[in-house]
């Protein structure tokens, strides 16, 4: 390539696309399906379960502290995986990018794909690249699938949850949401947050580990943990009971939210893991997950009770209750 | 309409100021308040401080509730 | 975090809470009004009607300064929105807001230049920057926000920007209390009055309104324990039946109040009769943008198009629910036809609107009304 802009042709299929793919992505994404550059890849599966799952990734600003789109696309669907009891094991990886985009932020972003990958233990092993006119896509829209085998004593369903089980999560939460607006709305804040975005899936295969029995795990991403939660407790015979002050918030967080009007529990998250567990193996859970380094954080946060059937509710600091619903509209900063 | 924080002055020049909370910074405007000092808690709505806080009056009103049978006098 | 999280504190707040009781025992009902969008967000976050006793009522009356704004405002802020060279820079409470037929969020995705700032400032520094865009900022807000918009008018003035207007919907918190006191059939034993207004105004703006209408006026924070606190001095006042000011948040609140900031605010505006949703006309209780500042004044620049005809929507109870007269549950639309995710009335859209407040935090069997 004879320049350092994405062109229009780049996606057409032809030279320019197989050059971009030699040149951008072959050498990083070090797989030997990949290398093939089939229209599928084809994966030997010992005869288990497989978890596959997709997401998109449109985030703005494309680098935020803490990670960029790239790092994302990798462990939002990893920790997909991760979540369901899979041991995740590939990738595909499409791009559809705007005409004029900076070759060499491409291939930043190509080098975050790898490094994460690396972390995950995944490959990526097929992939698509698109190009689109000017105004099109934002500069970079990213689509990656997973694939994970799940053994076959893993039994992870919100079906299993009975009252009395306890909520867990692995730390802090509303950071990868803070650090992507403040830079994106221009708000001037000078603040330390960073994304939390991180792969799960040793985290993840530690719970299992320590507590086969644990009913049930879930990433807390877009709408923050009381979205989150409020999916896993819609339409059941149980509600989930949240204590405020259990929560794990840091204080940048904390004061950030305090200045713009936001509750942390609606933010999003990009590192956090959360698990349901029997009463009785809730500490053995616990010590699991501060035994990883992505979960020194790590507490419990709430129980399981009868009612309100199908809500969330949180007991504040002073002792009220109000409910939890989910998210509407997208959170933003207020003078209200 | 009232939401606005306390937060800390870290550093003043003329009519600007830093202020801090939990670690986040925010360039802040003093127009409409007078004689703030680094060091001191002001009141922050809409990048405007619009008042200083008070430490002695605060610790009043926590000290009314420290004991169950305080004595609060109705205020 | 100082000053925040001792106000927060579960065993101050527990002993005020006992004294609370304690308080309310043996005195018939009663039902104080708090008028701040942020006492009204504040008090369910903390679950607070929960814990009250069960002869003390908290009202939510007009104080989301978006819920009482009627349609035309937001109608004509989107007429202008329609412009390609204007930028309309907005607190980000207005953006969910639904006009007579769209919503700054609408507009936004039909492609209107719709931007979120945190402050004013940040308006005038799109403006500077932008110098080919006219910036037109959504001036909502009481007498704690209408200052820093009136300073940030100045600092236009001062440092030559021309392209920064300002749709004045600021509306005034004393006229309301008094407008509130002519209601017929709201039956109020005391205000709980805004904080940061106050911080403002002074406690001593509220002397004629406890004296003419002879009731009980407190000024409190928004931590739980400032507004534990709050009630229970109101509560006191009851019980020995005066109707006095007093000032639970002296920690920020003088009786003088900012004056530098009522004088900034006097600079750039001058009162004006203003039409509140529900409430009606009330004179004198809107701020315009003085004829010396006109070139700020976005009321000065004819829109576009003339805005259609501003319709409120039917069946909405938005107006009764800001004068306290009736509760969210007991509007038709509420929960069914009205839901965050499609508002019909300001209510429910405004993040502090009292609908939208029982409809998140959810009334249920958690809190007793």
């Amino acid at each position: 390539m004879n320049d350092d802009r994405i062109l229009l042709a780049h996606g057409s299929g032809g030279r320019l696309t197989h050059d971009l793919i030699r040149q951008v992505f072959l050498p990083r994404f070090r797989s030997e399906a990949l290398g093939k550059l089939a229209d599928s890849a084809v994966l030997d599966s010992p005869g288990s379960r497989l978890a596959f799952t997709t997401d998109s990734y449109v985030v703005k600003p494309l680098f935020f502290p803490g990670g960029d789109i790239g790092k994302l696309s990798v462990c939002g669907t990893v920790n997909d995986l991760s979540v369901v009891g899979a041991a995740p094991r590939c990738l595909s990886c499409g791009f559809i990018i705007e005409e004029g985009f900076a070759l060499p932020l491409l291939e930043r972003i190509a080098d975050s794909i790898r490094a994460a990958a690396a972390e995950a233990g995944v490959e990526v092993v097929t992939g698509d690249t698109k190009v689109v006119e000017k105004g099109g896509a934002d500069g970079l829209f990213i689509n990656t699938a997973g694939i994970g085998v799940v053994p076959p004593s893993v039994d992870l369903s919100a079906d299993r949850i009975r009252p009395g089980d306890r909520v867990l999560i692995n730390g802090g939460i509303g950071e990868h949401g803070l650090a992507v607006l403040v830079q994106r709305e221009g708000l001037r804040f000078q603040s330390e947050i960073r994304s939390d975005c991180a792969p799960l899936h040793r985290l993840a295969a530690d719970i299992l580990r320590a507590s086969p029995g644990v009913r049930f795990m879930r990433d807390p991403t877009r709408g923050g943990l009381a979205t989150t939660l409020n999916e896993a407790a819609g339409g059941r015979e149980w509600g989930i009971l949240i204590d405020e002050e259990a929560v794990p918030v840091c204080d940048a967080v904390r004061g950030l939210c305090e200045i713009l009007g936001l509750d942390p529990l609606y933010v999003a998250n990009e590192g956090k893991l959360v698990a349901v567990a029997a009463a009785a193996e809730a500490d053995r859970v616990l010590a699991a997950m501060r035994a990883n380094p992505l979960g020194a954080g790590s507490r419990i946060i709430g129980e399981v009770v009868e009612k309100p059937r199908g809500r969330v509710v949180v007991r504040s600091a002073i002792g009220g209750l109000r409910v939890a619903d989910m998210l509407t509209g997208e959170p933003l900063p207020r003078i209200c | 309409m009232c939401l606005a924080v306390p937060m800390k002055v870290v550093e003043v020049s003329g009519t600007r100021a830093v202020v801090e909370l939990g670690g986040v910074r925010k360039p802040v405007s003093l127009d409409l308040l007078e004689g703030v000092e680094a060091g001191e808690y002001v009141i922050v709505h809409a990048g405007f401080a619009i008042e200083k806080l008070k430490p002695d009056e605060a610790q009043k009103t926590l000290d009314l509730f420290r004991e169950l049978e305080g004595r609060a006098g109705g205020e | 975090m100082r000053f925040i999280e001792e106000f927060r504190d579960p065993r101050l707040a527990r002993n005020a809470r006992s004294m609370l009781l304690r308080e309310a025992e043996g005195l018939p009902s009663a039902a104080f009004m708090e008028v701040c969008g942020t006492h009204t967000m504040s008090a369910f976050r903390c679950g607070l009607r929960g814990l009250l006793p069960p002869n003390v009522r908290l009202l939510s009356g007009p104080g989301c300064p978006v819920c009482v704004t009627p349609n035309d405002y937001l109608d004509l802020a989107l007429a202008h929105s329609r412009r390609r060279d204007v930028v309309v820079a907005t607190f980000g409470d207005m953006m969910r807001v639904p006009g007579s037929r769209s919503s700054l969020e609408k507009e936004r995705a039909l492609g209107a230049d719709v931007r979120v700032v945190y402050s004013p400032l940040d308006a005038l520094e799109i403006a500077r920057k932008e110098p080919s865009r006219r910036v037109l900022f959504l001036g909502v807000g009481f007498e704690t926000t209408a200052p820093l918009v009136a300073a940030s008018i100045l600092e236009a003035r001062e440092s030559g920007v021309r392209n920064f207007a300002v749709l004045s919907g600021h509306k005034l918190v004393p006229p309301a209390l008094e407008a509130l006191l002519a209601v017929k059939d709201l039956r109020l034993h005391g205000f709980l009055c805004p904080g940061h207004v106050s911080a403002v105004i002074g406690s001593d703006a509220y002397v004629p309104i406890a004296r003419d209408g002879r009731i009980p006026c407190v000024i409190a924070g928004f931590e739980p324990l400032d507004m534990i606190q709050g009630l229970l001095m109101l509560l006191r006042q009851v019980r020995a039946k005066s109707a006095e000011v007093q000032n639970q948040y002296a920690r920020v609140v003088t009786a003088g109040g900012n004056r530098k900031a009522r004088e900034a605010l006097a600079r750039v505006f001058e009162p004006a009769d203003a039409a509140w949703r529900g409430l009606g006309r009330i004179p004198s209780s809107g701020l315009r943008i003085r004829d010396e500042f006109r070139e700020f004044d976005a009321e000065a620049v004819p829109p576009p198009e003339s805005p259609e005809p501003s319709v409120e929507p039917r069946g909405c109870l938005c107006g009764l629910v800001l004068q306290g007269l009736k509760t969210p549950p007991e509007c038709p639309l509420f929960g069914k036809a009205c839901r965050p995710e499609n508002p019909v009335g300001a209510c429910m859209v405004s993040g502090e609107g009292t609908c939208a407040a029982y409809y998140k935090y959810g009334m249920d069997h958690y809190a007793h009304e």
